[in-house]
C-alpha cells in the first residue's frame, strides 16, 4: 500500500533520483522549521543584532582569517612532531620481554598521565612556567611552549592510535618475518611498522581535527591568533560576530579533513570485504 | 662436505602452560634426506618445526643445525634462522610488500646483500619457479597456490641449509595443491634437506626418505614409507592409517 502510494507520487523515477529527492526535500523541511522556530523566538532581534551584524562581520573576517594564519602554522609544526614521538612511544609500549619492562612502564605513564591532564592547565603551566625559569638557551616565547605543550598531550593520544595499530598485525607477520633471520628491531621497522601505520590513517586523521581546534587555546596565553583576533574586534565593536566569523573558517577548516577521514575508512572497509576478512 | 646430520633433536621436550606438547622427541635428518612427520591434528608436528627454527624456545633437549648446537643459550637466534627456511600453513607473505619484494627482504636486510644483487637472484628464483611474471604484483592479486610457491621462493632466497614446511598444502584448494608439491618435489630431487609436515599420505609416500609418526607428542614409529604405509607396527599408527585410507586420503 504504502510502496503502491510512493510509487505513484514519484512515478516513472528511477531508485536512484528518488532517493535524491527525498533526502533533499527532508532536509529543507528540517531546515526551514529550524530557521522558522529561531527566527520567531522572542530575543531573535537582539540575538541577530549581536551574532549576525553583517556590517561587523565584513570588518572582522579579513582580520580574523589573517589571523587564522597562525593556527595553520602551530599545527603543521605541532603534527610533524606528534607524528614521529607518538611513534617512538609506541613502538617502546610494544617491545616484549621482561628487560623492556622499564621502557615499557615509563610509556604506559606517560600517556596515562598527558591523556589525563587537562589541555589548558599543560599550555598554562609550560607557557607561564618555563620561561619564568630563566634558563639560558631555552626559548621564552609562550607560543613555543603553548605548542610544545599541544605536542605532549596530542602524543599521548597518537601514541595509542599507533600501538592498536601495531597489536591489529598479526603475529604470524612478526614470525614470517623473524624467521627469515630478522632482528625484532627489522622486523618492526620494514613489516610490522608499516602495515599498522596504513591501517591507522583514519583514526590519525580524527586526532588531526582535533588538534586543529585545540591550536585555539594557544590564545589563552598571549599569541594572536584567530580567536584571540575575535575576541579583540569583539570588545572593539561590543558585538559577537567576529566570534561567528572565528567559527565559520575553523569549521570550512575541518570539514574537508573530516570527509577525507569518512572517504579513508570506507576504502579500507570496502578493502577488507574484498580481502574476505570480516570488517 | 660436513659428516655431521643437518638436523639433530635429542629429548626435546615443550610446554604450553601446563600441556606438555612435545615429550622428548629424539631424530636425526642426515644431509638431502627429506624426512616426512605425519601424525593426527595437534600431535605436534608445527610446534616440532617451530622449535628447531627457535620461534618457540623448547624446555627441555637439545638441537644441532649442522653439528652446532642452536640452543645454546646466549646464541645469536638472527643468525642461525638465516640458515632454515620455513614455510606455513598460511604463508604469511607480506601484504605491503609486491612479490619481489617479499623474496628480497631477507637478502637485502638480513644478509645485508644491495638491492641490485638482491633482485637479480629474486628474479633468477622467481623465472625457476615459474613466477617471474608476478615479481611486481602484491599477494592479494596472487591464487593461494601461488601465494605458497612465493613464500617457497622466500624461503629460499636466504640460501638455507635446511627447509622446513608445516603443512604448506592444508589451506589450499585441492586444484592448487599439485603445484606447491611439484615445487616441493623439484627441491628434494635438488638435494634439499627437508623436514616436512603433511596430511598428504600419497606424496609423503611418493617424496620421503623416512616417515616419522608422531603421536601425543611422542615419536612413536619411524622408518621408509614402504615400511610404514603397508606394515606399520605401533597399533596407533595402524588406527591412524586406517582412518586416513578409511578418508580417502591414500
Amino acid at each position: 500500500m504504502e510502496g503502491d502510494r510512493r510509487s505513484r507520487i514519484l512515478g516513472g523515477m528511477s531508485s536512484d533520483a528518488r532517493s535524491v529527492t527525498i533526502a533533499l526535500a527532508s532536509t529543507v523541511v528540517f531546515f526551514a522549521v529550524l530557521v522558522l522556530v529561531i527566527t520567531s523566538s522572542p530575543g531573535w532581534p537582539e540575538v541577530k543584532a549581536a551574532f549576525f551584524n553583517r556590517e561587523v562581520f565584513s570588518d572582522a573576517f579579513p582580520e580574523v582569517l589573517r589571523a587564522f594564519w597562525l593556527n595553520i602554522k602551530i599545527f603543521c609544526v605541532a603534527e610533524v612532531f606528534i607524528l614521529a614521538f607518538a611513534l617512538v612511544i609506541a613502538v617502546l609500549r610494544s617491545l616484549p620481554g621482561p628487560v623492556f619492562f622499564p621502557l615499557r612502564a615509563l610509556a604506559i605513564v606517560y600517556t596515562d598521565f598527558f591523556r589525563g591532564i587537562p589541555t589548558i592547565l599543560l599550555i598554562f603551566i609550560l607557557g607561564f612556567g618555563v620561561p619564568a625559569l630563566g634558563l639560558s638557551g631555552v626559548p621564552t616565547s609562550a607560543l613555543v611552549w603553548a605548542t610544545v605543550a599541544l605536542i605532549i598531550i596530542y602524543s599521548a593520544y597518537v601514541a595509542e592510535v599507533y600501538r592498536a595499530g601495531i597489536e591489529s598485525v598479526h603475529p604470524s607477520q612478526d614470525a614470517a618475518a623473524r624467521s627469515l633471520g630478522l632482528s625484532r628491531a627489522q622486523s618492526l621497522r620494514y613489516v610490522v611498522v608499516p602495515q599498522a601505520v596504513r591501517r591507522v590513517v583514519p583514526p590519525l586523521l580524527n586526532d588531526f581535527i582535533g588538534l586543529q581546534k585545540d591550536t585555539a587555546l594557544v590564545a589563552l596565553i598571549g599569541p594572536v591568533e584567530a580567536f584571540r583576533q575575535a575576541q579583540i574586534d569583539t570588545s572593539a565593536t561590543f558585538n559577537f560576530t567576529p566570534y561567528v566569523a572565528a567559527a565559520l573558517i575553523f569549521v570550512a577548516f575541518t570539514i574537508p579533513l573530516a570527509r577525507l577521514t569518512d572517504w579513508l575508512n570506507e576504502r579500507s572497509r570496502r578493502r577488507r570485504l574484498a580481502a574476505g576478512i570480516a570488517p | 662436505m660436513s659428516s655431521a646430520p643437518a638436523l639433530v633433536l635429542e629429548h626435546v621436550h615443550k610446554s604450553f602452560d601446563k600441556r606438555e606438547v612435545l615429550k622428548g622427541i629424539d631424530l636425526s635428518v642426515a644431509e638431502h634426506e627429506v624426512v616426512c612427520l605425519i601424525g593426527a591434528s595437534g600431535s605436534g608436528k608445527s610446534t616440532l618445526l617451530r622449535c628447531v627454527n627457535l620461534i618457540e624456545p623448547i624446555d627441555g633437549g637439545r638441537i644441532f643445525v649442522g653439528g652446532r648446537e642452536v640452543t645454546k643459550r646466549g646464541l645469536d637466534v638472527n643468525e642461525v634462522r638465516r640458515g632454515i627456511g620455513i614455510v606455513f600453513q598460511s604463508f604469511n607473505l607480506f601484504p605491503h610488500m609486491t612479490v619481489l619484494e617479499n623474496v628480497t627482504l631477507g637478502p637485502r636486510k638480513a644478509r645485508r646483500l644491495d638491492r641490485a644483487e638482491a633482485d637479480a637472484q629474486g628474479v633468477e628464483l622467481l623465472r625457476r619457479f615459474g613466477l617471474e611474471d608476478r615479481r611486481s604484483d602484491y599477494p592479494d592479486r596472487l591464487s593461494g597456490g601461488q601465494q605458497q610457491r612465493v613464500a617457497i621462493v622466500r624461503a629460499l632466497a636466504m640460501q638455507p641449509q635446511l627447509m622446513l614446511l608445516d603443512e604448506v598444502t592444508s589451506a589450499l584448494d585441492p586444484e592448487l595443491v599439485a603445484e606447491v608439491l611439484s615445487v616441493i618435489r623439484e627441491l628434494a630431487e635438488g638435494g634439499m634437506t627437508m623436514l616436512i609436515a603433511t596430511h598428504e599420505m600419497s606424496f609423503a609416500a611418493d617424496i620421503a626418505s623416512r616417515v616419522c609418526f608422531l603421536d601425543q607428542g611422542v615419536l612413536l614409529e619411524e622408518g621408509r614409507p614402504e615400511e610404514i604405509f603397508r606394515s606399520p607396527s605401533n597399533p596407533r599408527t595402524q588406527e591412524f592409517l586406517r582412518r586416513i585410507i578409511a578418508a580417502g586420503r591414500l
